[in-house]
């Protein structure tokens, strides 16, 4: 066989393995779906028909719907709250001196890095003392300082794409600076500034270690409960929760993709 | 001002000066004042991020070898004990001092913290301090403690070593939580010895946590480096397509990703009942609560670090080079290995290193699919936080899987950013 023939039959096998994988990746997260729409109660396939019954279950339920009220509490609080900041100390950095700001973004990023047992742990005792554990407030606070790196990165990089021809230009017409921040800069960097906004919440609504160590008994969260119900037994209820949490990724993830869609379009304009 | 940066390195404004007094507002829109001003807008996110997780880090790291609990519980005992050579019987007077420190301990409440910390001493400690104190307490005479009451009490108040562990614990810092960590202790005479083969934990906990995360890192690698290079170079109308079937379970949390795991791989799983119903099997695989578990599932859910990384800088590597290696005469492979993979070294050190870094700090998923002995270091930091209450070991052990992740993250630095990644 020629090599070029021995190359193209391993390209083909690269392939082939490459669909595995991606089998690999996506079909444990849909093999589950269909098995919450179950009409039995036990995990199988193929599924004995279909019902709604385990859905209705889950809506019914205080807990969980204290868990999803929970969840849309905290994470919508870390969202604005790790947004608002994050934007901000996004603008200041792109005007510091190269070193400083080299330096604070490191400071920034640190709750990337830190495995997040330290951060429940260490949040735990500090809360404690500051008298937040147990509260929405030490959950926000926690989740916040986990979600600005992930909006740092969002809007550092709509900052990096903006071109200053737009605001040249208004600046040119007369607009004072800040209406040409406010009307044109601001709407350029919205796309950038509203992904941040969707990771900040998506780190919360993520998270289940900080939530174990800071949350009491009224702030269960959704992937805190879904937690508890897995360690004991993962019923047909479990799975339309990790459903629902499927669907929310995917709404999440569709949104980031359209804004960073329209933040190319913008500047391809 | 001089050091005002021009935002996004376009080149300077052409603008009239009316409308953009240089140095006093930028180009944008935002932030009178120069470097001050943009420090402001920075201050409220270090301000929370100070308060949020660096000031706790920081308390954290102090209770690794902070020792309150001797000091302040037994503050007559400390000092008498100060004033002993910790050889044989130590003086009359730290009997008495023991004796009214813990009838006040016991009247105050603090027993039990001071017989918890002992305990973490030598086992049984526990039982030794809270009987003694309680019965001090309910003798109520308020007379002194003879050395015969106390052994009366308990025996071990007659021997040396008891006294011996109470002095060498007794100041303010300490570094027995570090010891601990590391299968080590102080013997009575002061030396560092290393404890029983039955009670050694921690050092076997480190390898099987350093173990799991390199076989984790090594199994994403593998696999996705080859599924990174088919996507950089599938035709374009396919990327999206592919690119979307990485983000899905990168967007899915890692709850549900172990969750679905459970389903497949438990006794009863779904992989079990299938190869049953094909009769490849008879009764059930051992596939969950294992090593094997924990493996597969880590890697599923650290895949994507990988792929992405690498899929990035791949996309950057002209095909132009690997090709003109072809020309000039190289076989396939060998322009493969020896041109293409060179090129994407940023890649796999960002890659490596994120998914290393983030493996040593798992909880949710081993915790979830792994079995008793497929734990690592944050189940441990997790169970001595809630459960056993020893915050000075679970903030040692901590301290040292921070300082771990620290090395790593210093030399991921050396290779590349986060940014590169992102």
């Amino acid at each position: 066989m020629r090599p070029d023939a021995v190359f193209d039959a391993g390209a083909l096998a690269v392939r082939v393995f490459a669909v595995a994988v991606l089998g690999f990746l996506v079909l444990p997260i849909l093999v589950i779906v269909p098995l919450s729409f179950t009409a039995g109660v036990e995990l199988v396939y193929p599924v004995p028909g279909f019902s709604l019954r385990w859905y209705d279950d889950f809506l019914t339920r205080p807990e969980w719907l204290l868990s999803i009220e929970n969840s849309l509490i905290v994470g919508i609080g870390t969202a604005i709250l790790s947004t608002a900041l994050g934007t901000l100390a996004a603008l200041g950095l792109s005007r510091l001196p190269p070193r400083l700001g080299a330096l604070l973004s490191g400071l920034m990023i640190l709750p990337m890095v830190v495995p997040v047992v330290i951060i429940g742990v260490a949040c735990f005792f500090f809360y404690a003392w500051l008298g937040i554990v147990g509260s929405y407030a030490g959950l926000i606070l926690a989740h916040t300082t986990m979600a600005i790196p992930f909006v740092l990165i969002a809007v550092r990089s709509a900052l990096a794409g903006l071109s200053p021809d737009y605001a040249r230009a208004a600046a040119g017409l007369g607009a004072p600076p800040h209406r040409v921040f406010v009307r044109v800069t601001v709407p350029l960097l919205m796309p950038g500034i509203l992904s941040g906004a969707l990771f900040g919440f998506a780190v919360s609504f993520d998270d289940v270690v900080v939530a174990m160590f800071l949350s009491g008994p009224q702030q269960i969260t959704l992937p805190r409960q879904m937690f508890n119900g897995v360690r004991e037994n993962i019923s047909p209820t479990i799975l339309a929760a990790a459903t629902i949490m499927v669907v929310f990724s995917l709404l999440l993830m569709s949104a980031t993709n359209a804004l960073a869609a329209r933040s190319r379009r913008m500047r391809a304009a | 001002m001089p050091t005002t940066r021009v935002a996004f390195g376009a080149e300077p404004a052409s603008v009239p000066s009316s409308f953009s007094p240089p140095g006093s507002r930028s180009l944008l829109g935002w932030a009178g004042g120069g470097t001050a001003g943009a420090l402001g807008l920075t201050l409220p996110a270090i301000l929370l991020i100070l308060v949020g997780l660096v000031a706790p880090i920081g308390l954290f790291l102090v209770r690794s070898v902070a020792n309150p609990e001797i000091a302040t519980g037994l503050p007559r005992t400390v000092a008498v004990l100060g004033d002993w050579d910790g050889t044989g019987m130590p003086p009359e007077a730290a009997f008495s001092a023991l004796g009214e420190d813990l009838r006040v301990a016991a009247g105050s409440g603090r027993l039990g913290e001071i017989a918890r910390r002992l305990n973490f001493v030598s086992p049984g400690y526990r039982t030794l301090v809270m009987r003694t104190g309680t019965r001090l307490a309910a003798g109520g005479t308020g007379a002194a403690a003879s050395p015969r009451d106390l052994v009366a009490l308990d025996a071990r108040w007659g021997e040396p070593v008891t006294w011996a562990r109470i002095r060498q614990e007794s100041g303010s810092l300490t570094g027995a939580y570090y010891l601990a960590a590391l299968d080590l202790r102080r013997e009575p005479d002061g030396r560092i010895g290393v404890v029983e083969e039955a009670n050694r934990l921690f050092l076997s906990l480190f390898a099987r946590t350093l173990l799991i995360s390199l076989s984790v890192t090594v199994l994403c690698l593998a696999i996705g480096y080859p599924v990174a290079y088919v996507i950089a170079s599938a035709p374009a109308r396919w990327t999206p397509l592919l690119l979307t079937l990485i983000l899905v379970p990168f967007w899915t949390s890692t709850l549900v990703r172990s969750t679905a795991w459970i389903v497949l791989l438990q006794g009863e799983g779904l992989i079990n009942r299938t190869l049953r119903w094909l009769g490849l099997i008879e009764g059930s695989l051992p596939l969950f609560a294992n090593r094997f578990a924990v493996l597969v599932a880590m890697t599923h859910v650290l895949l994507p670090y990988m792929i992405l990384p690498l899929y990035g800088v791949m996309k950057g590597v002209p095909p132009d080079l690997v090709r003109a290696a072809s020309n000039l005469g190289a076989d396939p492979w060998r322009a493969f290995r020896r041109v293409y993979v060179p090129q994407t070294l940023p890649g796999i050190a960002a890659g490596t290193l994120l998914v290393f870094i983030l493996a040593l700090g798992y909880y949710v998923t081993p915790a979830l699919v792994g079995g008793a002995s497929d734990q690592m270091v944050s189940y441990f930091i997790a169970l001595y936080t809630n459960q056993s209450l020893n915050w000075g070991l679970a903030s040692a052990l901590g301290t040292i899987l921070l300082v771990l992740t620290g090395l790593l993250y210093a030399a991921f630095g050396r290779f590349g950013s986060l940014r590169s990644v992102t």
